[in-house]
């Protein structure tokens, strides 16, 4: 545990996200804090609209103009990133923070050429010329696996498969070796064999000291990627913990939800289940805990009382009233149960 | 490529042709007995019946029109009693003219109709950008010869700054070819307005930004080029336009291009000197369509050659 | 929609456009009987008023708001008369250009297969045509008139009215009442004018709109050039033509009719913009 005791690389603490909009304001992000250290990975899990998008954007400074974000903190190497001006988020991004997005045939630009797109790195940050910034592309390129690079170079990007585009996005993304790449769902738009290429690919860049957040719905993918896990539902987090501890036991009926859903996230062999009822409006929470109305163990308190984050176990944390009781029962039950209730 | 470039040359070819048998109906049908025309009402019968036989005018109108279309394509657009000369090199002389005038007027709108949409976008919703969608609009509504002699009627009566028709020199070309690029300046602003908004908010935006990217960079050249093909795309069509719309510029100004020289000759009853200034015309305006079709597809690297 | 939905729509409109509506309002006024309220003639020459400026008296004692050109013809009576003449052709092109448009439109959409191929191809030609060589091309063809500027004008515009026609009844020829009406063995005639002629209407009217506007400054634009309306009528073409040679000692006789045509056209654009957004479902949303 000795990687979560040194300074983090990334805080995040009580971070908030409200959007102005025609209808009124809303809070996709409440309340929501983890640290990452150097070298390390978490998982964001989530179902759509869950939150975990917006808090990745947040930590980039890229949420669109109508978002206000506010946070306790919000530090990144030991630096506050709240309130930070354009030149110093331009140096950030890119250099230290790099990001990789869900499909990359709209994430990347149409109209200029997949080598044009990853030697820009060099260029901007860099000031190298055309050729030597062309050659480093043509080498990021080969080392994320896209074969004959020198002529692909220019190639636009739709000219590529859906997994070559995706590693163009992490050629041009891990291009100045940042310390922190944030991948939303960096391998829904693909199919399952690419997925595993690219899950390996960015593994391996871990190993060799990148910090990684993989925001996924699929716990699949987290299972494969991350030593960290923590949970969004609502906007807020629910559970926290390691994916080695929190996937055979979790502290938390949302979880333990979506566990049952994915049956091969937990490598049993079974059907699926789904969790009743759809992910809740965020501009009309129901009151109480936010996830009651589809919790199969939900009672009165629950409608009432909004349970906060709490250490439930050590290295644990849940936001359930009865954590205890879901961690100590039989989760497979509890997910049986979720399916029926 | 090539053999798209065929395909398309191939539908030009044909709308010419469309456009020639459209003047041949015009010009032949309607107006009656040509030879009662070229000799006027004084002519004797038996004058007339000479001359309707020598213009081939008792054939039937299918064989004109076949006889007509040979001759076209021998580039043979009969001779211009007005001018007596050969009515194509009469109006082959004027097309320089009439290119510069329009090639100015398209530089006018280049030069100012891309720069007033960037600045728009950039500053959407502010009076700047709402200056420009109001005035783009007036633009376009505007009588364009109207403006041609009111600009007319400050610059060169009142303050007399610029000569008020054709002198030979910049200057007198400044006002005609102001007057034709107006309302097109407004719209191709309009147009890269709304073009460069519509791209600010696509994901690639947000994926330039996150690669830290300067807010200059990320408008300037990922915006800019995604902008570029769609606004590139009707510089074509607007000179298409220029040329069309000079014929009456051309006569607000007395400017000496294939316009003012199709109403002259419309007006004198000239019909040979007409129809080859008309198909002239349209063959510019049709080709034009056609250069911007395959410029597209080079500009755009999604559009596949083959597959349009 | 009901007479009840209309007039909810029409105080609903944005003060711009009321504005607009006004101006109109007063411009078909004086197009109809304006030349009855301001007893003028505008063929009327008098030797001793040339050229007067706005607001000079006349030698008979009269007043000349807007000036006189050169033959001392008032510069208001012909502003008033060319309002008749611009509303007319305006009004009569659009009504021949929009009925053979509807009538083309909806025989190449509801009948497809070879009617359309032809339709279609015939409006493609033309199209590729510049409209205005084509109106100047008619028109000075078939000589100074009225009437002839009217047809060389329906003639341009039949086209822009059939593309949109046939576009409302190809979207409505498979509707699913239309498929059992013809199950039912209603004839042709029949399912065109009861299911695909109203779904025509709407789109036809704010195309006509627009092209109203189109119209004017077009019927302006030959006058100007000579090729519109005969010597003798007054129109705000031939005005500003007229005008032109007199600029430095009459401003008044070329830019009082063009600011005319200005307004108006600018407020028949701004009132067919209201249109589309009140008919227009997906527009109004946005608005």
């Amino acid at each position: 545990m000795t990687a979560t005791e040194e300074a983090p690389l990334l805080t995040v603490s009580g971070l908030n996200v409200a959007i102005e909009g025609a209808a009124g304001t809303v809070q996709p992000v409440r309340d929501v804090s983890f640290t990452l250290a150097q070298g390390d990975s978490l998982a964001i899990v989530g179902e759509s609209g869950s939150g975990k998008s917006m808090t990745s954007l947040a930590v980039l400074g890229l949420l669109p103009e109508q978002a206000t974000v506010r946070a306790e903190d919000l530090r990144f190497d030991g630096a506050e990133l709240t309130g930070l001006a354009d030149p110093d988020w331009q140096q950030l991004r890119g250099e230290q923070l790099a990001m990789i997005f869900q499909d990359p045939l709209s994430a990347l630009n149409p109209a200029l050429t997949v080598g044009y797109q990853i030697a820009e790195m060099f260029r901007r940050h860099r000031g190298w010329g055309r050729s030597r910034a062309r050659q480093a592309a043509v080498e990021l390129m080969a080392q994320v696996g896209i074969p004959d690079p020198a002529a692909r170079l220019r190639d636009y990007p739709h000219q590529f498969s859906g997994g070559m585009r995706q590693r163009v996005m992490i050629a041009m993304a891990l291009a100045l070796e940042p310390r922190l790449l944030i991948a939303d769902e960096p391998t829904t738009a693909l199919d399952v064999t690419v997925q595993a290429q690219i899950l390996r690919l960015l593994r391996q860049r871990q190993r060799d000291g990148l910090a990684l957040v993989v925001i996924s719905h699929d716990l699949g993918v987290v299972a494969r990627s991350a030593r960290r896990v923590v949970v969004m539902y609502a906007g807020t987090l629910v559970e926290s913990g390691l994916v080695a501890e929190v996937y055979p036991a979790p502290a938390h009926p949302y979880t333990a939800g979506l566990l049952a859903a994915s049956p091969r996230a937990r490598g049993t062999a079974g059907s699926v289940r789904p969790i009743d009822g759809q992910p809740p409006d965020i501009s009309a929470l129901p009151a109480g805990c936010a996830f009651h109305p589809r919790c199969p163990i939900a009672r009165e308190r629950c409608t009432v009382e909004r349970p906060k984050l709490r250490v439930v176990a050590p290295g644990r944390e849940s936001a359930c009233h009865f954590a205890e009781e879901v961690l100590t029962g039989e989760p497979t039950k509890r997910g049986t149960g979720a399916a029926h209730g | 490529m090539i053999a798209f470039i065929g395909r398309r040359l191939g539908l030009a070819v044909l709308l010419i042709f469309g456009a020639i048998t459209i003047v041949f109906l015009a010009l032949r049908v309607i107006p009656g007995d040509p030879a009662s025309l070229i000799l006027g009402s004084q002519a004797s019968e038996a004058e007339l019946a000479a001359l309707r036989t020598e213009l081939g005018l008792n054939e039937p109108l299918f064989l004109q029109y076949l006889h007509h279309l040979a001759d076209l394509l021998r580039l043979d657009f009969g001779e211009s009693w007005r001018l007596g000369a050969d009515a194509l090199s009469s109006t082959l002389e004027r097309v320089p003219a009439t290119f510069t005038l329009a090639g100015t007027a398209l530089l006018i709108t280049i030069g100012l109709g891309f720069p007033l949409g960037l600045y728009a976008a950039r500053n959407a919703g502010g009076w700047g950008d709402r200056l420009v969608s109001y005035s783009s609009l007036v633009g376009q509504a505007l009588p364009s010869f109207w403006v041609g002699i009111m600009l007319v009627l400050v610059f060169a009566s009142a303050l007399n700054l610029l000569p008020s028709t054709a002198d030979g020199t910049i200057w007198g070309l400044l006002l005609p070819a102001v007057t034709l690029s107006l309302p097109f300046l407004g719209w191709l602003a309009r147009l890269v307005r709304n073009g460069a908004l519509e791209e600010l908010g696509k994901e690639y935006v947000r994926t330039a930004r996150s690669k830290g990217m300067s807010e200059r960079v990320v408008f300037y050249v990922h915006v800019l080029r995604n902008t570029l093909t769609p606004a590139v795309t009707v510089l074509g069509l607007i000179l298409g336009n220029f040329i069309a719309d000079a014929v009456i510029i051309e006569v607000v100004f007395a400017w000496p291009g294939i316009g003012s020289l199709l109403i002259d000759s419309i007006t004198n009853r000239d019909y040979a000197v007409a129809e080859a200034a008309i198909v002239l015309i349209a063959a510019c305006y049709i080709l034009l369509n056609l250069l911007v079709d395959v410029l597209c597809s080079y500009l755009d690297p999604r559009i596949s050659l083959e597959a349009v | 929609m009901t007479a009840a939905v209309q007039a909810r729509r029409v105080t609903r409109m944005r003060p711009r456009a009321k504005v607009a509506a006004g101006i109109l309002g007063l411009f078909l006024v004086c197009a109809a009987i304006g030349p009855l309220l301001y007893p003028y003639d505008s063929v009327a020459t008098s030797v001793a008023d040339r050229l007067l400026p706005p607001g000079s008296a006349l030698s008979e004692g009269g007043l000349a708001p807007l000036g006189t050109d050169q033959l001392g013809r008032d510069v208001l009576a012909q502003v008033l008369d060319g309002a008749r003449v611009s509303l007319l052709v305006a009004l009569a092109t659009v009504l021949i250009g929009g009925f053979a448009g509807l009538v083309l439109g909806m025989l190449a959409g509801y009948f497809r297969g070879l009617t359309d191929t032809v339709i279609s191809r015939i409006g493609d030609i033309q199209l590729a045509f510049p409209s205005i060589l084509l109106a100047i091309l008619l028109a000075g063809v078939l000589g100074p008139s009225v009437l002839n500027v009217i047809i060389a004008l329906a003639v341009t515009r039949w086209v822009i009215f059939a593309r949109v026609v046939r576009g409302s009844a190809l979207e409505t020829r498979d509707r699913e009442f239309v498929d059992s009406a013809r199950v039912l063995g209603v004839g042709h005639l029949r399912i065109m004018w009861r299911y695909i002629f109203p779904a025509c209407v709407q789109p036809l009217l704010v195309a006509a709109t627009v092209q109203i506007g189109l119209t004017m400054v077009a019927e302006a634009a030959l006058s100007f050039l000579g090729l519109g309306v005969p010597v003798d009528q007054a129109s705000w073409g031939a005005t500003i033509a007229n005008g032109r040679d007199y600029l430095s000692s009459a401003w008044w006789i070329a830019a009082v009719p063009g600011l005319a045509l200005t307004i108006v056209v600018v407020c028949v654009g701004i009132l067919g913009d209201e249109l589309r957004k009140v008919t227009d479902p997906s527009e109004r949303e946005r608005a």
